[in-house]
Parts: C-alpha cells; structure tokens; sequence
C-alpha cells in the first residue's frame, strides 16, 4: 500500500486546490485595491505568502494520514505551548500581543490552535468506540481539550478565537456522536453561566456587545466600524461602485480594510453579485470538503475533514456576519482572503489534511494509528 | 466493523444535519446581503455621499473702493501667511522655535494663542502662526519647509489702506467677524474672516463683501480633502467709488494735522459729494485687520484726543459767529429791515445781565452786512432778541443744523439747536429770553459739527437742500448743452434774503474790514464768501472729552482756547464747493481756520482746472 509522494500528487484533489487558488485570487485583487492599485504593501506579500502555504497544504497532503494522526497530540501540545508562551509573554509586559516574531512572520498561535484541536479531537474520539462516546465521563478529556486553549485565550483577551474553539468543539463532538441531550445540558448550563461570564469580560468586550445590539449609540465610537461596514455595503448595491471605485474603503471610512472587513471592500467594489459570488465560491469548497469526509473510511479521516470544513465555515460566517451587523465585532478574519500570515497558514494547514484524509480515504487506521491493523 | 459501522452511520447523518445547518445560515448571510445591497441600498448610498463630500466655503475677494478719479484707496493684498497642521509635525512646540528662528520678528510670535489653536482644533485643521509675513520671512520658510514638516505657507487676502490714517475714519477699517455679527451668510463664519466695522466699510459691507462661492470636495475618514469634485464661483464684492477727491483729502489731513485737534470738511455744492473730510488724530486702520493687542486697544481708547471718532461728524462744537450767517437769514425771513441799525457800545444789558462784543469798544452803529462783515455780537443779541430762539432754530434746521444730515457713514451726531419747547423739556426750566441772545452768536446751547456747517454753507448759498454723500451713484453726464436739473429741492428760502447774506459772507472775506480778509483767495474768479467763529470754551465741546477729567484742564492752557472755525463758499460769484473748518482750541477763527478754508476752496477749483484743461488736451489729441 506504500505509494511513492510524487504518485500521490496525482490523487490529490485539484478541483479543491482551484476552488482554494479563486478564492486567494479575489482576496489578492481586494488587496491590491486596498493598497490603492499598487502589489504594496499587502497584495504582493498575499501572494508570496499563498505560495509557501500552498507548498506546505500539499507536502502534509501527500504525508500518511496515520503520520497525522500519531502526532496530532504532539502538535496540539506545542500549539498550546505556543498560545501558553504568547500569555506569559504578554503577562510580563510585552503588552497585549497574540504574536510570536519569527522574523520573517508573525507567528499567531492563537489561528494555528483551531485546526491542532481539530486534530486532536479527530484522534481522541478515533479511539472511542460508539459506545464509549455515549458514556459522559469519556467526554471530560476533549472537553478539557477545548476549555483549556479556550480559557487561555480568553484571558489574552481574544473573544473571537475562544468563541470559535468552543464551536469547533462542540461541531466535531456532534459528528462524533455525542448524545444530543449532552448538548441541551452543557447549553443549557452555558446560558445560566452567561451573566458569570458576563462579569469577566473586559469592558471593552462588553462595549462591543452593547454597540452591537444598539451601533447607533455610539456611531463615532465603538459602533463607527458596523455603521461604516454597513454603509459600504449597502452603497455598493446590485453590481458595485468598481475595481477601485469604493469610496467607503479608498477613504478610509472603512476601518480594517485589507484585514476583517475586506468582505465588506469587495462587496462595495463589486456589490451583490460579487458578493454572492464570493459566498458561492466559499460555500463550493465547504461542500466539497463535506463531501470527502462522507467518503472516508477512517473515523479520524471523516472528524479531521468535517473539523477543518467546520473551522472554516465558522470564520467565514463570524466574519461575514459581523461585518454585515449580525454578530458584534469580533476579530475574526476571512480565511484565505483576509491579509494575514498565519490565519493563511492555518487554514492550507487544513486543508492539507483535509487532502490527505482524502488521498487516504481507504486507508485502515487502528486505535492508535498504526500503519498495519 | 460494525462498531465502525454505527460511527460511519452517525456521522453520516449527523455531517449532513449539520451540512443543512451551514447552508441555512449561509442563505442567511445572502439574504442579510440582498437586504442591505438592494432593498436599503439608497439610503447607504445617501450615506456614503455624505461621508464623502464636503462643502468649502470660497471667500470672495472683497470689493476695492476708489477715489472719484478712480484712485485706489482701499485694496487686497496678498496676504502670506504660514500654518502648522499639527498631525503632521511631531514637536510642535519644536517646531514653533524652528519657525521663530527663521522669521524676522520671530520673538514676536503669540505662542499661547497658537497652542490653544492646537488643541482645540482636530489635528489636521492647520492652524494660523503668523500672517503678513514679508518676501523675505517666506522665501527663507519656503528654502527650509523640506526640514519642517506640518509647515504650510499659504496666499491669503488682507486689506490694505493705502492712505492709512489719511482716510481712516471715512473708509473705516474691517476686522474679525464679533460673535453679535454671526449672522446669516455662511461666509461670517469663515475662521479669519474680515467684516467692515467703521466707515464706508461698515456701512456698505454687504456690496463690498460679495457671494461666497462653494467648493465640493471629496474627504477621507479623517476630513482632509483627497480632490475637488465641483466647484461653484462666487461674486466678488463690488468695487466702491467714493466721492472723496484724494488730492484734496490729503491736502485737508496735512492741514488738520498742523494742529492738536481739529476736522474739515468739503463738500460739492452741486451734488453734495464730499470731497474732503478730515479729522486730526487719526489712525492706522490696518492695525485693526491686523488684530489689535490690548495695549494698543487701550492706548487708542484711552487717548484723550480720542483718535477713534470722526470730529468731522460726530464732534459738536458751539459753531460761535459762523452761526450768525443762519441767525442774519432768520431775521430776513422774519421781516426785519437790513437796513435797521443797531449801535454797539462793546456791551448790552438785559435784566441784571452784561452781554458782551468781541470788541471791547464796541463796533459803533452796524446794519446788517456790517454786523456780519465784522462779527459785531451787539448788533446779533439785538436781532436774536426780536426774532426769538423758536424762528432761529427753525431756520438753523432747515439749513441743516440740529438734525442728522444723512452722511453715509456711522457715527454722526446730531448735535443741537435748541428750542424753548426743547428747554423745558430737557431742563425743566423755561427758556430764558438771554439765552436767545447768547444763541444769537452761536454759544450756549447751539452745538453743530463740522459737516453739518458745511452742509449750512452748502444750503445757504445754493437754497437747495443739499445731502452730503460719500458714495453715490454715478450722474450720467448730460448730453445736451441744457444746465442740469438740480439734484436737490429747493428750501424754500427768499433769493433777495439769501443774496444780503451770501453779500455779507462775500465782505467777510474780500472787504479789507472783514474778519478774514487777510485769509482771502487773490486769484480772480475764484473768490470765497466766508463767516469766521470762535467760540468761547466752558466746556470741551465733545461729550466724551467730558470724561478726561476737570483737574487737567486748569492744567494745560490749550484746553481752555477758544474753538477756531472758519466756513466757506467759492467761488463767489457761482457756488460750487463749501467748506467748513474746526480747529480746537486754536483760538481766533479767522486767523487759524480761514486759511484752511482757503486753502481747501482753491484747490478745489484748481484741480476742476485741472481736469477741464486735461479734457480738453485729450479731446485736442484725438481730435488731430
């Protein structure tokens, strides 16, 4: 069963490498509008930037899945390292960074956590049988697999990851079986803990729940950036103001252009349709991701290809959601769109799993991975 | 297997609930799209526009005003100045010692004003540093701007006064809109807008100051202006022609500024154009669009000689003998003889008290043109007490006096004639038949400025009710050879009474007994019929001058002269031009202010000579 890398290159899923290519396409385009027609300063670096993570997403595609599925503890054990080192670097006056300086790149450890969870609960409930997964105290440990990276995160303070960890969670909970009345009590739990919850958050996080529901409020403040999003939007209408036409984003009235509210530059550039368009485009390469994961043999196959399509939807709805005033702002960037190195990383990091678990698809994986059960 | 069966079963099921899921909220975000992009497009649209666009305001440039020869008295000049956006400068503090060094009076530089600006202003609104800079300042600004980033030298308009003090109170001055003055137009608000605030300035503002036109500019998120998207013109203030004739002016301010205090003022008879008006001390009126500083402010308010007000209109002095010229004219209407005599003894009694003449022995037995040739008091208490103060000021009135004459600048006083019914009203006490005689040689009571003195002379020697006009609309010259119509109605005075007084006047200044014939104009033709006054000083005649203090006074001998004043027509024989002098304290009015009067009538004629033989040069050149 061993085939040579450069044979497996072949069984790769191109259709899902184009659909990827578009999308990182467009984003580059919004970008070189950004930078008001000019490859600087992010355009340029999009583009370099996709062609190393395409080369990684392929180099992990052609790698056994069984290999993954060995390390995935070890890799969510040095991402929460990584996330545990940017806290207590933080903490002892670095300021508020979510980074890690490579030199080369700023390292967020915070983007590469989701998709090691992802990993690490694709193997956690790989070994568990039915049986075991309806049994509530096998639950702890992957719930103490989300809580943990959950809570540090929460702490640095980054609302939008913590929110995103915990429904990364529960969706390959879901996926793996778990009972839906286990669902009803942790919700239900959740919801007689959110004025808890509601007393740690800082206030600015609260100030951001509260513009949400009410932007008008405070339209120069905390609410200008919905208020402004939605104006660029809406301005934009059926067909857009044009390639380089957006008044909203070229005058800057649109805050965080090239980073989580490029959406909202491309739908004033291209209005409706290509907002649709887009739209279309990311809900393709969900569907396409969903439909490997219904072909694999594999549990930890079928979990790693449902987690990244999972992953990857929940940035595109918080994204689009927030940027459209349905969810209050909260820091989360459009994946393969958005500038920015290590959200860019991450996501062709899952899909190169997600490609290998298809590569894989017939692959027999024992309880503990290995190569010959 | 089979356990792998029942997970492969779940997740099947449960991969595609949640698939449903997805697709559910995706066409969520398409139908939050299609909501926000179609149906509330306009209204984001309408939004976005206004995120973008801004108006500007264009100041115009505000209108010239010129002499009557088309001299340019008040103009626009380029006014550079040099700001400081503060966004753009990272030490602004560092960057005021920079500029300070670079400029010729740096020290100068009002520093606490400027950093206010900063604050309270956003940071990318530049904010003014100094202004009127000389070439010099900007050229050595210019050379170093590469090293001063956030300095912006930029062109503006101030106003410039050609002639400063020369015309100061008559085109008055503009200055920084007051907050009581916001009003309407747009432009008012204009930080560094300049509005008329005295003088011809003032009162013909809105012409002068024109349209504010309007420029649309697209804006980033922070307001600064990214490019022009339309732009509207305004209008120009209109260009204003005085009546002043500069020559004249400047001959009537040398004149009056000989002397401590004093005014003129010449008039056209024909049309009422000012031609003249002068009032000694002036200012510098381009101190005020400068921004006066408090000292100076204080100085200017402060100085007893009040260098502010306008002497010519609003300073009331006891006009003394020139006012004998309306009391004569009131006793003709009034039917007394010309010919009645009157024996001045140097003195005349009534009830307990002594009125006396100016010479002390008395003048002997005076008629009419007598009494006006040479001033003879005696034989004016006489008359005044036979026609009464009532009939004398109703004459004094309709000759001008007493009552606003309708100058087109702010600022002009009344002054006073006064009457019995006036009396009682104001004092509460009845009127005294020797004040009719003190009236009678223009003391006591009787007050009138300079100009409503001219506009007396004006009146007596043309009968008509002449107005007197610093702008007006240009007459349309007469194509046909036909005198034209009077500009002004007549007043009703009797020709053969106005010719004994305009007789007398013409004796005052042309016969050797006459108080002012040392002060007569030699050249033939051109003759001048004067009267001469000098008026007694109890008190300084301008209220104001009340406030200076008593004490100081009795200290300074000049404040207890005698008012000169001198008024005058001319040419006798066809009056064209009058005039009227005050000199303040400056003793005797035939010897301080009728040479002035001459002086001023003269060259009103010779510049007419002028002009006329110019014409007809020009006329001769074209004709060969």
């Amino acid at each position: 069963m061993h085939v040579p890398a450069g044979r497996k290159l072949w069984l790769v899923s191109w259709t899902l490498v184009l659909l990827i290519c578009i999308t990182v396409a467009i984003g580059i385009a919004v970008l070189y509008s950004a930078g008001n027609g000019k490859w600087e300063p992010w355009a340029g670096r999009q583009l370099i930037r996709f062609g190393v993570c395409l080369a990684v997403a392929l180099s992990i595609a052609v790698t056994d899945i069984r290999f993954w599925l060995r390390q995935a503890y070890w890799i969510y054990f040095l991402a929460f390292a990584l996330v545990a080192g940017v806290e207590v670097a933080g903490s002892i006056g670095m300021g508020a960074q979510r980074w890690i300086n490579l030199g080369f790149f700023q390292l967020q450890p915070s983007e590469l956590m989701k998709f090691a969870l992802v990993l690490a609960l694709a193997r956690y409930f790989h070994g568990r049988t039915a049986e075991d997964v309806a049994r509530p105290l096998n639950l702890i440990v992957p719930a103490l697999m989300i809580l943990a990276p959950a809570g540090l995160v929460m702490k640095q303070p980054d609302l939008g990851t913590a929110v995103m960890l915990g429904l990364i969670g529960a969706a390959i909970f879901f996926a793996a079986g778990v009972r839906l009345w286990q669902f009803a009590v942790v919700i239900g739990g959740g919801l007689a803990a959110a004025p808890f919850a509601w007393h740690f958050l800082r206030p600015y996080q609260k100030q951001r729940i509260l513009t949400f529901l009410d932007p008008e409020s405070d339209p120069l403040g905390s609410g200008y950036h919905i208020i402004q999003s939605k104006i660029a939007l809406g301005s934009g209408g059926i067909f857009g103001k044009g390639f380089l036409q957006g008044t909203q984003s070229h005058l800057n009235f649109l805050p965080e252009k090239q980073t989580d509210f490029i959406f909202t530059m491309f739908a004033e550039e291209f209005g409706l349709i290509g907002g649709l368009a887009l739209l279309g485009l990311f809900t393709l390469i969900i569907a396409y991701c969903m439909a490997i994961s219904l072909r694999i043999q594999s549990q930890f196959g079928r979990l790693l290809a449902f987690g990244v399509a999972a992953t990857f939807f929940f940035y595109l709805f918080i994204n689009t959601a927030m940027v459209m005033g349905i969810l209050p702002v909260v820091g989360v960037p459009l994946p393969l769109v958005s500038h920015g190195g290590t959200a860019m990383l991450a996501v062709m990091i899952g899909f190169g799993l997600v490609m290998s678990a298809n590569i894989h698809r017939d692959t027999r994986i024992g309880r503990q991975g290995s190569y010959d059960d | 297997m089979y356990r792998d069966n029942t997970r492969s079963k779940v997740f099947t099921r449960r991969a595609l609930l949640f698939g449903g899921g997805k697709l559910a909220l995706l066409t969520l975000l398409a139908g939050r799209l299609y909501q926000l992009q179609v149906l509330e497009s306009d209204q984001y649209v309408l939004q976005a526009e206004e995120n973008r666009v801004s108006v500007r305001l264009l100041p115009p440039p505000r209108g010239r005003i010129f002499d009557r020869k088309g001299e340019e008295l008040a103009v626009n000049r380029e006014n550079y100045r040099v700001l400081l956006v503060p966004e753009q400068t990272k030490d602004v503090e560092g960057t005021l010692d920079a500029i300070a060094q670079l400029l010729s009076n740096g020290d100068a530089m009002d520093r606490k004003r400027i950093l206010r600006d900063v604050r309270r202003q956003r940071s990318f609104t530049p904010v003014l540093v100094r202004e009127n800079l000389p070439w010099d300042d900007v050229a050595r600004l210019e050379e170093h701007a590469p090293d001063l980033p956030g300095v912006v030298i930029d062109v503006g308009q101030s106003r410039d006064y050609l002639y400063g003090p020369e015309l100061a109170h008559v085109i008055g001055y503009v200055a920084q809109v007051s907050e009581a003055e916001q009003g309407d137009d747009p432009l008012l608000a204009l930080p560094g807008f300049r509005v008329g605030k005295a003088g011809i300035e003032k009162v013909y503002d809105e012409a002068l100051r024109g349209r504010a036109g309007s420029s649309q500019v697209e804006v980033n998120a922070v307001g600064r202006v990214i490019r022009e998207l339309k732009r509207t013109e305004g209008q120009p203030g209109a260009d204003t022609t005085t009546t002043i004739d500069l020559e004249l002016q400047k001959l009537a301010m040398d004149r009056v500024s000989k002397h401590t205090a004093a005014a003129a003022v010449t008039l056209d008879i024909e049309t009422g154009d000012v031609l003249a008006m002068a009032s000694w001390p002036a200012f510098e009126p381009s101190l005020f669009n400068q921004g006066l500083t408090g000292d100076q402010w204080r100085s200017l308010i402060r100085d007893p000689l009040t260098p502010l007000n306008n002497r010519a209109i609003n300073g009331a002095y006891a006009p003394g003998s020139t006012f004998k010229v309306a009391v004569a004219m009131a006793a003709l209407e009034d039917r007394i003889d010309p010919e009645m005599r009157v024996f001045c003894r140097g003195v005349v009694q009534l009830g307990d008290a002594r009125f006396h003449c100016w010479k002390k022995h008395g003048h002997g037995s005076m008629a009419l043109l007598e009494a006006i040739e040479q001033s003879c008091d005696v034989y004016f208490y006489e008359i005044a007490r036979r026609v009464g103060i009532d009939k004398i000021a109703a004459m004094a009135n309709k000759l001008g006096l007493g009552l606003i004459t309708g100058i087109d600048i702010p600022g002009e006083k009344p002054a006073l004639i006064p009457t019995r019914k006036w009396k009682k009203e104001a004092t509460g006490v009845a009127w005294q038949p020797g004040e009719s005689l003190v009236a009678g040689i223009g003391q006591g009571f009787v007050l009138a400025t300079p100009l409503q003195l001219a506009v007396m002379t004006a009146r007596l020697s043309s009968g008509r009710a002449v107005v007197p006009k610093l702008v007006r609309k240009p007459i349309p010259p007469s194509r046909s050879a036909e005198p034209r119509e009077p500009l002004f109605s007549d007043i009703g005075i009797n020709v053969g009474h106005q010719k004994i007084v305009l007789e007398g006047m013409r004796r005052v200044s042309n016969s050797p007994r006459g108080t002012a014939y040392r002060a007569r104009i030699t050249e033939k033709g051109m003759e001048m019929a004067g009267k001469s006054g000098t008026s007694q000083v109890r008190r300084i005649s301008a209220s104001e001058r009340d406030a200076s203090g008593g004490v100081r006074k009795r200290e300074v001998p000049w404040k207890e002269m005698e008012h000169a004043l001198f008024i005058a027509f001319a040419p006798v024989e066809r009056p064209r031009y009058a005039a009227a002098v005050v000199v303040e304290h400056g003793g005797g009015g035939s010897a301080v202010a009728a040479p002035i009067v001459r002086d001023l009538l003269l060259e009103a004629q010779k510049i007419e000579q002028r002009r006329a033989s110019d014409k007809i040069a020009r006329l001769d050149a074209r004709a060969s």
